[in-house]
């Protein structure tokens, strides 16, 4: 017995460091990453270090300065005035869309879910060349509404079926219970589940925000003007024109650009697992 | 109004509730479906119109233009490389971490961390830094006097280097299987160990088939996101060296929006969608073989 104690023990310490130093490899790049945005340029392409020689506030101060015609004080706030919206867009949406498919067997259910379903394995790459034909028609390109009002439509599948999932796990005792006491179903919605749902409804703020935060491809092809650039494409831009001279500057603006989906993360963590661990997994 | 009719009244809101989605599916996703899959039988450019053209785009990919076989490959190899990986190293990490011990909380965000950066710009941007000839790695391997490798600038070695950002970023695979490995019974466990069965044989019959409903669904998802890979490619290497990371996706880029042929760039996309069905039910098809539901084994 007491062997066997001994042996678990080992066990879970080999375990431990296993961890560490797995962690340490995983996380090396982006603590590389943040200590070398506080190198001068010479550090950063000859240094061997971690840890910077001589701190230096330099690549933010003059990253973040207008030195373009347009800095990365704009692309930030572009960034956010396309995120936000879209964000609580997606929010309202699913949640409806989850409800409706949950909790009401109306004709033609089993078709549309399946279909809703069937839209999770549509590519992107497909769509991405007549959805450019009818936003131009629309006249949208370089705005934001490409990503706003689809949004609005709950056009993002797995959100649905996350919000669905969620929703079915809950007792359908709640909703009898309201509907006797004559709650209509838009009350039972917000009064009596929105409350429960909050943990999945994070989870889908989450999941939008750092997918169309890091997103690139889209702005790439729907933004043409510098003035509407989010930090991916000013990011993008900064690698293009000064390659050779302002290291220092293009990682201190990346890190910039990690930070507020780092922040948004951590501050959504605790419903964020939550929320995937009762859902994303019964299906 | 009946009790029976006033239920069917109600069931009717579910109507009113899903309608966003079924605009948006209408608007945002059939039609535009639909139309790409006209355009790719016409010559479609938006300078100079468009005229049916029958089945000559989907001719022209496997016979005239050279680029297309190519980057099939280079993204069939993308797939192959970073899927396996990818899930391999998700479900090492998750069974590692599937403990009740102090501090496993800590160790589960760290190891989702880069996972939440996706296909940013940014970790494009690090992982040139890293992967240089004279970046940060080869530095490190030179002070233990390894000679580096040239990882972004050989093309046997550029794309296995692209695609390790995305084995990095194993965590939302993670967290599936660690949900998973967190619902199946303790009592399992113990009643194998006092049947006295080895950690490999436990393994093998209770863990994995157990898990195979997630290994499912994490592989369909991550083999899809796959084939469509275009900002890893396009910022670290930009398709270079000798179009090495000339995936797919780079390829319809450039024709729909560099050169303008709609037309026929819907058409090499249609190629893309179709390969992935086929694959996609191969897997489905697969699953009755070899995933394990609890419900069909009467547990």
């Amino acid at each position: 017995m007491f062997m066997h104690k001994r042996k678990r023990k080992t066990g879970k310490l080999i375990q431990y460091v296993v961890l560490v130093i797995g962690g340490f490899v995983i996380l090396y790049p982006l603590i590389w990453m943040f200590l070398a945005s506080f190198k001068d340029n010479q550090e950063i392409l000859t240094g061997t270090t971690l840890f910077p020689r001589h701190f230096s506030l330099e690549g933010y101060r003059l990253g973040w300065k207008d030195n373009w015609q347009y800095g990365f004080r704009v692309f930030m706030k572009n960034s956010f005035f396309l995120v936000i919206p879209t964000v609580l867009f997606s929010m309202v949406s699913t949640t409806l869309v989850g409800y409706g498919f949950a909790r009401f067997r109306f004709p033609g259910h089993k078709l549309l879910f399946a279909i809703m379903l069937s839209t999770l394995m549509l590519p992107n790459t497909v769509l991405i060349i007549p959805r450019y034909m009818l936003f131009h028609r629309f006249g949208w390109i370089n705005t934001y509404l490409p990503f706003w009002i689809p949004a609005l439509f709950a056009t993002t599948p797995f959100h649905i079926f996350m919000v669905y999932q969620f929703i079915r796990g809950l007792p359908a005792e709640l909703d009898e219970a309201a509907k006797i006491d004559g709650c209509g179903p838009f009350r039972i919605l917000v009064n009596i589940l929105v409350p429960l749902l909050k943990p999945v409804i994070f989870s889908v703020a989450v999941f939008q925000f750092i997918w169309n935060w890091n997103d690139f491809f889209n702005v790439f092809i729907m933004i043409s003007g510098v003035e509407k650039y989010t930090l991916s494409l000013g990011l993008r831009m900064m690698m293009d024109t000064d390659a050779a001279s302002a290291w220092n500057q293009i990682l201190a603006m990346s890190v910039v650009s990690l930070l507020p989906c780092t922040l948004f993360y951590f501050a959504m963590q605790k419903y964020f697992v939550e929320g995937i661990a009762t859902t994303g997994l019964k299906g | 109004m009946s009790k029976h009719e006033r239920l069917k009244k109600y069931q009717l809101w579910g109507l009113v509730f899903i309608s966003p989605w079924l605009i948006g599916f209408l608007i945002f996703q059939l039609f535009p479906l639909l139309e790409s899959l006209y355009y790719s039988f016409t010559n479609y450019n938006p300078l100079r119109g468009s005229k049916w053209t029958g089945l000559s785009n989907y001719i022209k990919m496997f016979t005239r233009d050279k680029d297309v076989i190519p980057s099939m490959a280079v993204t069939l190899n993308y797939v192959l490389m970073s899927v396996p990986l990818k899930l391999l190293s998700a479900l090492v990490v998750a069974m590692l971490l599937n403990h009740k011990a102090r501090g496993i909380n800590l160790f589960r965000t760290v190891y989702y961390l880069p996972s939440i950066f996706g296909g940013s710009v940014a970790i494009s941007i690090l992982w040139r830094f890293l992967f240089k000839s004279d970046g940060v790695i080869n530095r490190i391997l030179g002070l233990f006097h390894i000679e580096g490798l040239n990882w972004l600038g050989s093309p046997d070695l550029a794309l296995l280097t692209v695609s390790l950002v995305s084995v990095w970023q194993f965590g939302s695979s993670m967290v599936l299987f660690l949900a998973g490995l967190q619902q199946i019974p303790a009592d399992m466990y113990d009643s194998a160990r006092v049947d006295g069965a080895s950690p490999h044989r436990i393994f093998f019959r209770i863990t994995l088939p157990l898990l195979s409903p997630i290994i499912f669904f994490n592989l369909l998802m991550q083999m899809i996101n796959a084939f469509q890979e275009f900002t890893l490619p396009f910022v670290i290497t930009n398709g270079g060296p000798a179009n090495a990371t000339y995936v797919y996706s780079m390829m319809i880029y450039d024709n729909a929006f560099r050169y303008l042929n709609m037309g026929y760039a819907s058409a090499q996309s249609w190629i893309l969608f179709l390969i992935m069905a086929v694959v996609t039910t191969f897997i489905f098809k697969s699953s009755s073989v070899w995933v394990f539901y609890k419900d069909e084994e009467g547990m």
